[in-house]
């Protein structure tokens, strides 16, 4: 049983930097055999990453700079996606308005779940009295749907970009925290956790580098689906005029006033941004799902 | 004499003695609750009532019964995972129930443990590297880092396992290797006292005589003490110097292995001893086997008197209402048995 295997093992030590890299490359393409919408999903996020990282580069003309000679123009070679009631290009928008869904859908979701993962772990571990209260805590924030949640928030402290991103991430915690809190329990009563302690590890030390990295299917899973939900939300805040303020290019608030105003005479100025905030929502859910699916410890065997 | 179980207060006795550990009068009674807020007990579950005994400085003493008996909570509690409802745990000398979280930490790293599972004692997310390191490096036994991993190296070699699994994770190796790692982890702190939950009840027989020449040449080697929890007679008479048979959360009978085993007086370490089958057809046709009728009662509920009267084949009146006290009947012989 001690038998191990010398020879193959320095082999293996020795190319292990290039293996890796093989094996990645190789585990990625059988991930798309298996899930090819997710890796649609994945090829359209993608994409839009890097349209939001490049906006300058990619837009052709200034998303915000009014030209009243050019109002109302429809589709054409000069103005892909038309222009808009103050002649603003609308793919410049679009293409601006990306970096700001991306960046209140990432923050968003990857603070909302990362507190969520800190807290669901705390109220795990620690059990008891405190999990007790926590978790009626977390319930009365749950009583409310998302947007009611937003809302609330943003009627507080008021509308603009960092807003918008506290009042989305606070409704995600504890529905991250929740689920990461169900498996947290089942991890915290595992031997490993008890010898960490019969070792004299510190609560923060057990918690940091023995429960959280053996949740971290379901925090994953929790943080793309947020990704979508996110991009959604801000445009629901945006249209609603609570999320982010003209003139500044975002998807929702393109869907309001100018508009709703020429749906008829200029339909492009709606079309193009609720097909941007429709495809990009649908390309993370896809992503979203097909990561579930590989992470999910039902679905796969565990090695 | 090693090991005198006593039921008067420690008060009484000397402070200063040679035991490593010194159980006294210990009792861990799981409360049931009912209802979410207001919670109220409505009965305990008596996982260990009334233990005592000592365990002298390279002594290992064998802790056999059968499952639910409670012979893995006494081995909890000694570790303090579990905070006893009662009674004293003296480690060298300091009473480990009185000490909070924080006073307890720096006593951990002499009392250590191996796990019945070997497959989840280790964290799935760690290498075989880290786990053996961090008890190291949280105690500040080796802070310098390459010492550290040298550390690691011995100790995986004195494990046998090649340090080459430091790089491994655990998913990549087998049961009996990964009960090495366990091993290792648990002599990585330089314990005094080992508490060995089942360690080879998960493994293979082949491995299971690895795993056990393992622990002897540790024990040898480092002069470490062992507290053996099992339910294989075998190999406990095989490591043990002395054994303890536990029922329904109390000590029925203790006594140096040879003569437990030679000569077993409580009913039911006799009942237990014939339950072992014998290699040989002819001995094992011939022989006369002690069969216990019924079903360990609930620690819920336990009888009255002897919690073993309901099954005790010299079962008297008495036993139904008294409950019997250990007593020395030879020296070193302990049993709590009115009718031996």
């Amino acid at each position: 049983m001690t038998a191990s295997e010398p020879p193959v093992q320095v082999a293996r030590e020795a190319t292990s930097g290039a293996l890796t890299g093989v094996r990645l490359g190789r585990a990625a393409l059988s991930w798309v055999r298996q899930k090819p919408l997710g890796a649609a999903g994945a090829v359209i996020v993608l994409g839009m990453l890097l349209v939001a990282l490049l906006a300058p580069v990619i837009a052709p003309y200034d998303p915000v700079r009014n030209a009243f000679d050019r109002m109302h123009v429809p589709p054409s070679t000069a103005h892909w996606f038309g222009t808009d009631q103050f002649g603003r290009d609308v793919l410049s928008r679009l293409v601006y308005g990306a970096r700001t869904a991306m960046l209140v859908g990432l923050v968003a979701s990857f603070i909302g779940a990362s507190l969520g993962l800190m807290l669901g772990v705390a109220s795990a571990y620690f059990g008891g009295r405190f999990d007790l209260f926590f978790q009626r805590l977390m319930d009365i924030f749950m009583a409310f749907p998302l947007i009611i949640m937003a809302l609330a928030i943003v009627s507080i402290f008021g509308t603009g970009a960092h807003n918008v991103i506290v009042a989305i991430t606070v409704p995600f915690i504890p529905r991250c925290a929740r689920v990461v809190r169900s498996s947290a329990l089942a991890v915290r009563e595992l031997p490993y956790i008890d010898a960490a302690r019969a070792c004299g590890f510190s609560h923060a030390r057990i918690m940091l580098h023995h429960v959280a990295p053996n949740v971290m299917a379901p925090y994953l899973i929790m943080l793309t689906a947020f990704l979508g939900q996110a991009i959604l939300l801000e445009a629901s805040l945006s249209y609603l005029g609570l999320g982010v303020q003209e003139p500044t290019p975002a998807w929702g608030l393109m869907l309001q006033g100018g508009a709703e105003e020429y749906a008829e005479s200029a339909p492009w100025m709606a079309i193009f941004p609720g097909l941007a905030i429709t495809v990009s929502v649908f390309a993370f859910n896809l992503f979203g799902d097909a990561v579930r699916d590989t992470l999910d410890p039902r679905l796969r065997s565990t090695g | 004499m090693t090991g005198l179980p006593e039921s008067a207060p420690a008060a009484n006795r000397p402070a200063a003695d040679a035991a490593l550990l010194d159980v006294v009068g210990l009792k861990k009674y799981f409360p049931i609750p009912q209802g979410m807020v207001f919670q109220r007990t409505v009965a305990h579950v008596k996982a260990v009532d009334d233990v005592s005994f000592r365990l002298s400085q390279g002594e290992t003493l064998g802790l056999v019964g059968e499952s639910g008996c409670g012979k893995t909570t006494l081995g909890r509690c000694i570790l303090q995972l579990e905070r006893p409802t009662a009674g004293q745990i003296r480690f060298e000398g300091t009473n480990l129930v009185e000490l909070n979280e924080q006073e307890l930490r720096p006593l951990r790293q002499k009392i250590q443990v191996i796990f019945q599972d070997p497959y989840s004692a280790l964290n799935p997310r760690q290498k075989i590297g880290a786990i053996i390191a961090e008890p190291m490096k949280v105690h500040s036994i080796e802070p310098d880092r390459r010492r550290r991993r040298e550390r690691v190296n011995e100790l995986l070699s004195r494990c046998g396992l090649s340090p080459e699994m430091a790089q491994r994770y655990p998913h990549e190796m087998s049961g009996g290797q990964r009960q090495r790692v366990g091993i290792a982890r648990a002599l990585s702190t330089q314990p005094a006292l080992l508490i060995c939950d089942e360690p080879v009840s998960a493994l293979d027989v082949s491995i299971q005589a690895q795993i056990i020449n393992l622990l002897e040449e540790l024990r040898d080697a480092f002069h470490l003490t062992y507290l053996f929890i099992a339910h294989d007679l075998s190999v406990v008479r095989h490591l043990c110097h002395r054994v303890a048979v536990m029922y329904l959360g109390k000590i029925v009978e203790m006594a140096t292995c040879d003569t437990l085993y030679e000569h077993p007086e409580h009913p039911y370490t006799q009942a237990l001893l014939s339950a072992v089958p014998v290699p040989d057809p002819q001995v094992e046709d011939s022989r006369q086997r002690v069969i216990l009728t019924g079903e360990v009662p609930s620690p819920l509920n336990p009888p009255s008197g002897c919690v073993f009267h309901p099954r005790c084949p010299m079962a008297v009146a008495s036993c139904r209402h008294e409950a019997p006290a250990l007593r020395e009947t030879a020296p070193g012989h302990w049993v709590a048995c009115t009718e031996v």
